[in-house]
């Protein structure tokens, strides 16, 4: 049976073109989903399980979706909810869920996918020889994570799906599972299914006008074919194929639960100025495997930033971030007692190689140098310590021993800037399961009367 | 001259936490042929201090895009990760000198 699939933008809080939603809806999709997040921003939001993006830009979007959701009468799904979709984060986008429908006077049943692993479930595993590494993958250490995830599939969402709900917050799940759920439900092209999704999991990016957002992709037995919603916007057959290149190790290939999506005998056809047509993709079945990820506090953090402008220490600035060094580690041992063991300071110089470190082959002479200074220690206690230690020295601190203190700008006071922990990434790895629904769980809430089916 | 003077346009993002890609946009089809045939994939392996075994080459016709994907030098939002998003590793390849 052929699916329509609403595709609002790639993430939930970076706004999409209301005219072209509007005119989305008129076309009466089977469903409307929208992607929460990613891990592109970095481990904090996994490890602290908060969304990285705002409560009040998350809400107001929300709103106008679930306002879409009401007039088309489809089911609104959201997947990886609140940026890493931990369960504090599903939990934090039903709160919202809840207060908008009161708001707007809408009676919803609510679906919510979890996607949290306790630590036994993945010790368990381990020990049964069901997880297996992915390359790269960190050596495998479950004593001290905050959050773990599995990232569901379609199965997961088909199973939500099949509560009657009228809207799904997923934890994490894949980037393609939402919108992939309901065409696979429908017998349509497994490998069309996988690929229209992925095509359009980041929404208009995969047209010549990204900021635009919203997408329509119409799923049957054969492919798959993909529309623009903004009048301005335009998919071309490069445009589509161009977006398997995007955040995508391998550009052909891409692993899902239970298999994964071949498409290098895709064809992709203009049908027209703005529709173009995907066949030829493939599905390959293989073991049910989710991908797991977790993270772990790594230490605590405290930054100092001090700028050079005169033009001796600028022209100098590595030879004087070295002998500060070598005598601030000195100082932290007599002082505190802490050998290099117990904490690491690094100093970055911002204007000579601060983006790419070691891998920079370019030098120039810069006007002023920033000297970021990064303290990493096992508490914020001692961190915020060896910051305040080192700070006056940060600020004074001479190239030679024959010459002037020199003082350096600091853009604020205080110099330093307590982070609080540095989270890292801790698994990539893929977990074995019998049954799709055995990592997974759903709970069911109802806002306002329940509506007959 | 750079290959960044070459070519349409140079990106690099991460791909998942562990990797990073970098893909070169040709343009032309005779601009992707010089660049296939010319730019080795030891050479980017060098640029980026990553064993060449590791590195992964994909040259796209149709697209006239050669894509490179690499096990990021340090782990994304490690403490030694200097670039969040690995949009700047591109970069290295923008301003390689290339015949």
């Amino acid at each position: 049976m052929p699916t329509r699939v609403l595709v609002p933008s790639g993430v939930l809080g970076l706004g999409f073109d209301r005219k072209a939603l509007a005119r989305g809806v008129a076309m009466r999709p089977d469903i409307i989903c929208i992607d929460g997040g990613s891990t592109d921003s970095g481990p904090f939001s996994l490890g602290a399980g908060q969304s990285k993006y705002s409560r009040a830009a998350t809400k107001s979007e929300w709103r106008i979706l679930m306002q879409a959701r009401a007039e088309a009468g489809v089911p609104l799904v959201i997947g990886t909810a609140g940026t890493c979709g931990t369960d504090s984060t599903v939990d934090w986008m039903h709160d919202i869920t809840t207060e908008l429908a009161e708001e707007l006077g809408q009676s919803v049943k609510i679906a919510r996918l979890y996607s949290g692993q306790p630590v036994g479930r993945i010790a368990r595993a381990l020990e049964a020889g069901d997880v297996t590494p992915l390359t790269p993958a960190p050596e495998i250490r479950l004593d001290d994570l905050s959050n773990i995830v599995a990232l569901a599939g379609a199965e997961q969402i088909q199973a939500a799906l099949a509560t009657g709900a009228d809207i799904v917050i997923a934890g994490r799940t894949t980037d393609t599972a939402t919108i992939a759920a309901l065409p696979l439900l429908h017998g349509d092209a497994a490998g069309g299914a996988w690929h229209g999704a992925k095509i359009a999991e980041c929404g208009a990016l995969c047209s010549t006008n990204p900021t635009s957002g919203v997408i329509m992709v119409d799923f049957d037995t054969d492919g798959f074919t993909v529309e623009p919603m903004a009048e301005s916007a335009a998919c071309t057959p490069h445009s589509v194929s161009a977006h398997m290149l995007y955040e995508n190790s391998d550009p052909f290939h891409l692993y899902e639960p239970g298999g994964y999506l071949d498409v290098t005998g895709a064809r992709y056809t203009a049908l027209d100025q703005r529709r173009v047509r995907v066949e030829g993709s493939e599905w390959v079945p293989g073991p049910y495997t989710v991908k797991l990820e977790g993270a772990r506090i790594a230490g605590y953090q405290t930054t100092i930033l001090a700028i050079l402008r005169n033009a001796h220490y600028v022209k100098n600035a590595s030879l004087w971030v070295e002998r500060l060094t070598a005598y601030l580690t000195g100082e932290i041992e007599s002082r505190m007692g802490l050998t290099q063991g117990d904490y690491s300071l690094e100093f970055r110089l911002i204007g000579v190689n601060g983006a790419l470190g070691d891998l920079e082959n370019r030098s120039g002479d810069p006007v002023e140098i920033g000297v970021l200074g990064i303290i990493t220690a096992a508490s914020q206690p001692i961190a915020a310590e060896i910051g305040k230690l080192i700070n006056p020295f940060v600020l004074h601190y001479p190239l030679t021993d024959s010459e002037e203190l020199p003082t350096f700008a600091f853009p604020y006071s205080p110099a330093t800037t307590d982070r609080g922990p540095l989270y890292e990434f801790a698994l990539n790895h893929v977990m074995r399961l019998s049954d799709p629904m055995e990592a997974f769980r759903i709970e069911l809430s109802q806002i306002g009367a329940e509506v007959p089916a | 001259m750079r290959l960044g003077d070459l070519v349409l346009k140079v990106r690099s993002k991460n791909a998942g936490p562990f990797w990073v890609t970098i893909d070169i946009f040709c343009d032309r089809p005779e601009i992707f042929g010089q660049v296939r045939d010319n730019l080795s994939t030891r050479a980017v392996a060098e640029l980026y201090q990553v064993p060449e075994q590791l590195l992964k080459r994909f040259d796209i016709e149709d697209l006239r895009v050669v894509k490179f994907s690499i096990p990021r030098p340090v782990v994304q939002g490690s403490a030694a990760d200097r670039d969040m998003h690995g949009a700047q590793y591109a970069a290295l390849l923008e301003e390689y000198e290339f015949d």
